[in-house]
């Protein structure tokens, strides 16, 4: 199984330690950048992009290139993240995992059920990590960015972010910054019914592959994710602090609230299915992001006694 | 896209899953002309995206001509759950044996198709025991498994190999057509054996209908939905005073959650996106104000990379070009937000540093103004 740290950060000693190559898939289109522009400023390491018709140009000084198998072979890159259109999300995500990466970040928000579950299918085996798609990204603070997530919510510690909703994960890793509990990673699952990464694939790589002393969830109504890795946490005795979020409590039934996954049908998906699971993991529900950094801070404090 | 029954009976009997006779009309007048082609008695079944149609009078048994006068009007102008009759299928009567229950449906969790099955059908799935739960990765559904699916639930001779055929069909129709849940409940078995859907439930992935230009009749938005979609925003109309606008589909339903805790009452629920520039708010302030219901409007904007005096100038546009003349109570994060704050001074736009103290203020304005 491929590392999703090992990815990102690599180990001490390796010659792009902490500087691990990425390309750009849909470079020049005014999304993706912009966004370019955005991750090389917090200091990503982009080596190339692709642009089928735009091969030999440059943007912000990175190479483009015509095919992902092109990029691929010219950096060694292993990490690629889309910014596409949705209609065109299929063929970019097989051709980046045909070529060799391991790290797939899929951006577009609107792609079609059954080409997420192709996609999954693939990544499987391949080897690959797919994260989306509808995912803002992943950040690990004061390290890499790779993803759409503004630089200015997330600061450098030892609590983990994982996150349903872009925003939601900004606002949340913002409210956690300003109470001093830095990030150690923040990582966008996505809006969709279909995660490249579910929850609780996220929840695994995290708690075995990075520093923390604690994990923040961030949720929302529709489906089954939160009660499942509710049951999960209980399983495994996971004995770090858990705080979680769940949005969505006021909307009704049956109505899709902006994203694709965000969708009560009769009690699978509702809130108080949702937060009862907690319940019984003893993960505690905020009931407005602001109120996250106080329950952490108390689940820590309680720990400290033990 | 939830399809409404007629329309999911359509797509079973172009594959070939028996539904019983039918017709579907808007009027009485057309209504009457089914009645006669039909012939009495038959059942008169309201056309709405909602469950619990039978239990609310929605679905009423029709003798003759006379009960279709009281009847056909009386169902037309039924509301279940906040949901209107769109149209009327007047439908044959059907010899009901035995009632099962059938359905195809995306696992999340599990991220395949799983089939939902079980001997008792015609009531919610939820509250049946004996559920026969099967995956099937990416749908398809070969004859063995199904015929396994149709053992356990009891069936044999005739009706198990209808049955086997039908599950067939039916995950056809959920692989064609990009279901994420395609449901017949009741699955009947008639008094002569033969297997009939009675009703269906079909919902087709929204994200794939660029792919679907053959179920584009069957799409029903509101205008101001169909315009918001044009913009690249998401709408939902709600039944509240004040309406709710915001970057990002989480971020939007977390303040539609807040203020409902404070007793604020929301009258949308409108998601921008993940940017928020100058044209998109200008954009959702026009479509704001063409909602009658709404006395102010509750802003909340994670910025970051915006700049929120790119904001700030679309309140000020909307209320010099006369868009909106209604109280904004405003929270955005991000860059120059004292700027912004100094630009909006005078105007009806009140700009509050957390989204707690932008709902409080929204909501003792609402209450004054009963």
């Amino acid at each position: 199984m491929v590392d999703l740290f090992e990815l990102l950060i690599g180990k001490q000693g390796d010659k792009d330690y902490k500087k691990k190559p990425v390309i750009v898939q849909g470079i020049t289109g005014k999304f993706g950048a912009f966004h370019t522009q955005q991750m090389l400023a917090y200091g990503t390491n982009i080596v190339a992009g692709v642009t089928p018709g735009k091969g030999g140009q440059k943007h912000e000084g990175v190479p483009i290139y015509e095919t992902m198998s092109e990029a691929v072979n010219a950096t060694g890159a292993k990490i690629s993240i889309i910014f596409v259109p949705a209609k065109f999300f299929l063929s970019a995500a097989v051709e980046a995992l045909e070529s060799g990466i391991k790290l797939l970040i899929a951006i577009p928000e609107h792609v079609p059920v059954k080409d997420a579950m192709t996609i999954v299918d693939l990544a499987k085996k391949k080897d690959a990590i797919v994260v989306g798609p509808n995912t803002p990204g992943i950040i690990i603070p004061g390290i890499i960015k790779i993803g759409i997530m503004p630089a200015m919510p997330f600061k450098e510690g030892r609590i983990a972010v994982i996150s349903r909703s872009g925003t939601l994960m900004y606002e949340v890793s913002h409210n956690l910054s300003i109470a001093n509990f830095g990030q150690s990673v923040c990582f966008g699952i996505g809006g969709d019914p279909i995660n490249g990464t579910p929850l609780i694939q996220a929840f695994d790589t995290i708690r075995d592959g990075a520093n923390i002393d604690g994990i923040v969830v961030v949720g929302e109504i529709g489906g089954d994710a939160e009660e499942m890795l509710a049951q999960h946490i209980i399983d495994t005795k996971f004995d770090k602090p858990v705080v979680a979020y769940i949005a969505g409590r006021a909307a009704p039934k049956e109505k899709r609230m902006g994203h694709a996954g965000a969708i009560v049908y009769g009690n699978y998906g509702s809130a108080e299915s949702k937060v009862s699971m907690y319940a019984k993991a003893n993960v505690p529900v905020a009931k407005r992001p602001a109120e996250v950094p106080m329950l952490l801070a108390g689940k820590l404090e309680k720990g400290r006694i033990k | 896209m939830r399809l409404l029954e007629y329309q999911a009976k359509s797509l079973f009997a172009e594959y070939g899953v028996p539904i019983p006779k039918g017709m579907t009309s808007t009027d009485i007048v057309q209504g009457r002309k089914d009645a006669a082609a039909l012939g009495f008695p038959f059942v008169i079944k309201a056309q709405m995206a909602v469950g619990g149609r039978g239990k609310a009078g929605a679905i009423q048994k029709c003798q003759n001509a006379d009960e279709f006068e009281l009847k056909y009007p009386d169902i037309m102008q039924k509301v279940v759950k906040g949901e209107k009759t769109k149209a009327i299928l007047l439908e044959k009567m059907a010899d009901i044996k035995k009632e099962l229950y059938i359905s195809l449906f995306l696992n999340r969790g599990k991220r395949c198709y799983t089939i939902i099955a079980s001997g008792e059908g015609g009531v919610e799935i939820e509250s049946v025991k004996n559920q026969i739960i099967r995956e099937v990765g990416l749908g398809n559904v070969d004859a063995k498994t199904a015929e396994e699916v149709g053992k356990q639930m009891g069936l044999k001779d005739k009706p198990l190999n209808q049955f086997v055929d039908i599950l067939q069909k039916l995950a056809k129709i959920t692989i064609e057509k990009e279901a994420e849940l395609a449901e017949i409940n009741p699955l009947a078995i008639l008094g002569d054996e033969s297997v009939v859907a009675l009703d269906g439930k079909v919902i087709i992935d929204d994200n794939a209908m660029f792919r679907h230009d053959e179920l584009r009749k069957f799409q029903e938005v509101s205008e101001l939905e169909e315009r918001a979609e044009k913009s690249g925003f998401s709408l939902v109309e709600l039944d509240g005073n004040i309406a709710v606008v915001g970057n990002g589909a989480g971020l939007v339903m977390s303040t539609l959650d807040m203020l409902s805790d404070n007793g604020g009452k929301p009258a949308c629920f409108l998601d921008v996106g993940g940017g928020a520039t100058t044209e998109t708010v200008y954009e959702a302030l026009t479509l704001i104000s063409k909602m009658k219901k709404v006395k102010g409007i509750l802003v909340n904007l994670y910025g970051g990379i915006v700049k929120t005096t790119t904001v700030a100038t679309a309140f000020i546009k909307a209320y010099e070009d006369k868009v909106i003349d209604l109280p904004v109570f405003a929270r955005m994060s991000g860059a120059e937000a004292d700027k912004s704050k100094e630009m909006l001074k005078g105007s009806r736009t009140k700009m509050f540093d957390t989204i707690e103290e932008a709902i409080n203020a929204a909501v003792i304005e609402m209450n004054k103004n009963g």
